[in-house]
């Protein structure tokens, strides 16, 4: 038995109401869906370029969409049937328009030929397992890992294989599974480093060996205590104890932020621009460390991942979908909306963004979706008090840049460093005015976008 | 439309658009107000308790013009009137700031400038550059500096008012009895105005504010150390000039005011502290007998000088080689 290490916070940052309605309710796998839609670009870099047309039949894992350029994840099919439509399709949040693949089920679950690395497989023992790992090519382990379409299913979804290769002159000496899931409602990775332990714990073997770090943690909010507890036992129970130890963090928004949890376990400051591997960092979500697993021992794409369905639904549900299943398919099988639900909402309380539409799919950086009733505010004047500065965890000042965005002055903004902004909201969560202050930090960042590129024109 | 922008099918029902984030902590105006008049009630009680139906004279009128006329200003500028609170705020401060036996007329006028001039004219609630209720006060100075520098004993309830002389006329001499004029001190069994005698009752306040989180320690903690500080450097007792002069009434509740003191932990004790050394500065060296009224406006004109340079450094903020 290991004992975490408990580490205080080292940012400003609240303690919200944390509503867990599902963090006691096992994860259950949500029945085929009739059809799945599948955008072409789930993930950040370039959307991904069609291989199938229309009618042809497809299996599930198999590859529909290859990655352009470096920074992509390939899409596979989820279900086994036809292509039925390929259809632009606008996301929530977004003004861009994607390409999107309709599949209907043919009613089997058909799936592609897939192959695992045999060696992990044929382990006798969990230590021989260990070892196997440890003489993993790493080329090969890349290749797979991209081939499979592996993103960061934190909700960033950024591809994974690039956070697996050693950066040039840099080296990683900390690698951090990221368990937090600071916001409020979402119990998606609370579950899955419940159920899915020893895969989450081999999957990070795999990081442990890509990189070769010094030390490693496993960081989890004091709020699961119980995942607290399996890992502190099971970690030593699978002779990793030298390996990586747990780090029991503060329950507050928002520790799970990459940023903010560098820099509470190891005291470093991700500079302004930079990631944090120019730290000597690596953070990976632990679904996405299990996800890794699958990919190298089954040859498992990421067709399928946990969702959180909750607030305003009759029966709050962990569920594990087919990527591309409907929302709309999610609430029905959560016994539907409670009366009076007027949002629906595709991410945590903080920073997820309105779904307008339910026939809108799950995508691969979907953990939550949120069903609320709208509150109607009052929005007044600024008064001055200061809340949103002493609220922001990366020190800036967020009234500042609502005033520039009002008068125009967007200079203004990337002279207080608006880049910096990971638009977490807690500025407007303690606002008193209500003034809807990530919206403006948005429209800031999106002006000086325009600008740069304007000037870039010129 | 249907077949380009959603999906096939659709199902039929939209939902509504909101920003993130979609929780809130549950702040409003509004509470905060009312959290700071609750605050204020401790002094009030205090100034009633010493100064009987005089006290509650100056309070019912000061707030009945400071809402009165900031409903007017509304009205003008076609704006909408949000009963928050922060016009009662202002007027009881005001009350609290004034000697018992000031003509209510005078009041009234203060009231109006405070709220009218000092508020309403700087563009309302967040915009004022001035403590409303100070530069009322400053104002009356000027307007009937007789009546707003008289001042008498406690009266209670019914005792005839007598003309005395406060801590600060007498320079702060200490009688000798010293432990017996700390404790009036402390309670406030002394003349001035009506709600900063009591220095146990201000703290309490202030105390309120702390707990509800509605002001950080920082300006007055700067505040009271700078005073005691620069006090001892005079060679005066730095406990008399702690707890006399309204000292306690000023830092908790008229140098925190929001709107018109800096945004930042840092800008707020060194505007704390300048408002601390100005006080002793002002008692000791200027003509006018109390300090704290003066040195607060003088550091409300600095705060967005304060503001544009003391700045927290980003996260991330690389030190320039």
């Amino acid at each position: 038995m290991q004992t975490a290490i408990k580490m205080k916070s080292a940012f400003t940052g609240q303690h919200q109401a944390e509503n867990k309605f599902t963090e006691h309710s096992p994860i259950v796998a949500l029945p085929l869906p009739e059809r799945v839609i599948l955008p072409l670009q789930q993930h950040i870099g370039a959307p991904c370029e069609l291989i199938v047309k229309k009618k042809d039949e497809v299996r599930v894992g198999q590859i529909i969409a290859e990655s352009k350029g470096f920074c992509s994840a390939p899409i596979h099919a989820t279900i086994s049937g036809t292509i039925t439509k390929v259809v632009p399709l606008i996301g929530p949040g977004n003004s861009n328009i994607v390409e999107a693949v309709e599949i209907t089920a043919d009613g089997d679950d058909q799936w592609a030929e897939m192959s695992g690395i045999a060696e992990l497989n044929s382990a006798p023992n969990p230590s021989a397992t260990l070892q196997a790992i440890a003489e993993l090519n790493r080329d090969d382990v890349i290749a797979r890992v991209k081939s499979a379409g592996l993103v960061g299913l934190g909700g960033a979804a950024f591809p994974t294989f690039i956070k697996l290769m050693k950066p040039q002159g840099k080296t990683i000496d900390t690698v951090i599974l990221n368990g937090c899931e600071c916001e409020p409602y979402i119990t998606s990775d609370h579950r899955a480093m419940l159920e899915y332990a020893r895969d989450v714990l081999l999957g990070f073997c795999v990081i442990y060996h890509m990189h070769e770090p010094q030390q490693a943690y496993i960081a989890i909010e004091d709020n699961k205590q119980d995942a607290i507890a399996l890992y502190s036992k099971l970690i030593p129970e699978m002779g990793l104890a030298g390996k990586i130890r747990v780090a029991s963090l503060k329950s507050q928004y928002p520790m799970g932020a990459e940023k903010t949890l560098i820099k509470t376990i190891l005291g470093r400051e991700v500079p302004i621009g930079a990631l944090p591997l120019d730290v000597g960092v690596v953070v990976q979500n632990v679904t996405t460390s299990k996800s890794i697993w699958d990919s190298l021992t089954q040859g498992k794409p990421l067709i399928d991942r946990v969702v959180t369905v909750t607030g305003a639904v009759k029966e709050p549900k962990n569920l594990l979908v087919r990527i591309g299943t409907p929302i709309q398919t999610l609430i029905d099988y959560c016994g539907g909306l409670q009366d009076g639900v007027t949002e629906i909402i595709a991410g945590g309380p903080m920073m997820g963004v309105s779904v307008t539409d339910t026939s809108y799919p799950v995508t691969k950086g979907t953990n939550c979706i949120l069903a609320k009733k709208t509150i109607p505010l009052q929005i007044s004047e600024c008064i001055n008090c200061g809340r949103c500065i002493s609220s922001c965890p990366m020190r800036l000042l967020p009234i500042m840049f609502v005033r520039a965005v009002k008068r125009n002055k967007y200079e203004v903004c990337s002279e207080y460093r608006i880049e910096n902004c990971m638009e977490c909201g807690s500025c407007a969560y303690g606002c008193p005015a209500n003034i809807p202050i990530v919206e403006f930090i948005k429209t800031g960042k999106m002006m000086l976008r325009r600008i740069k590129a304007a000037k870039k024109l010129a | 439309m249907e077949e380009t922008t959603n999906t096939a099918g659709g199902s039929g029902i939209k939902y509504l658009i909101s920003h993130a984030p979609h929780a809130w902590k549950g702040e409003s105006v509004s509470r905060i107000m009312w959290l700071v008049i609750a605050a204020l009630l401790f002094p009030t009680a205090a100034g009633i308790y010493y100064f009987g139906f005089n006290a509650i004279g100056v309070i019912i009128v000061s707030v009945l013009f400071a809402v009165g006329t900031e409903w007017v200003c509304k009205h003008m500028r076609g704006k909408p009137f949000i009963m928050d609170g922060s016009a009662v705020v202002t007027g009881l401060l005001l009350a609290l700031i004034m000697p018992p036996t000031i003509p209510l007329w005078m009041v009234a006028v203060g009231a109006i400038f405070s709220i009218g001039i000092a508020k309403e004219v700087f563009g309302g609630l967040g915009y004022n550059v001035f403590n409303p209720a100070l530069a009322g006060r400053a104002f009356m100075m000027v307007c009937f500096a007789q009546p707003l520098t008289t001042w008498v004993a406690p009266t209670f309830f019914g005792a005839d008012a007598v003309t005395t002389a406060t801590p600060l006329n007498e320079n702060f001499i200490i009688p000798p009895e010293k432990a017996a004029f700390y404790w009036d001190l402390f309670i406030g069994n002394i003349g001035g105005s009506i709600g900063e005698t009591s220095f146990l009752l201000c703290l309490l306040g202030g105390i309120v504010l702390l707990a509800f989180k509605i002001i950080d320690w920082h300006i007055p903690v700067a505040f009271f150390g700078a005073v005691m500080i620069v006090a001892f450097l005079f060679g005066q007792d730095p406990v008399v000039h702690l707890l006399s002069g309204g000292l306690a009434l000023g830092a908790f509740f008229m140098a925190t005011d929001y709107a018109t003191s800096p945004l930042t932990m840092r800008g707020r004790l060194l505007f704390g502290a300048g408002c601390g050394i100005l006080t002793v500065l002002i008692r000791q060296l200027g003509g006018m007998p109390e300090g704290v009224c003066f040195s607060i406006l003088l550091m409300n004109s600095l705060t967005p000088l304060i503001d544009r340079h003391l700045q927290p450094k980003p996260f991330g903020s690389v030190k320039k080689a």
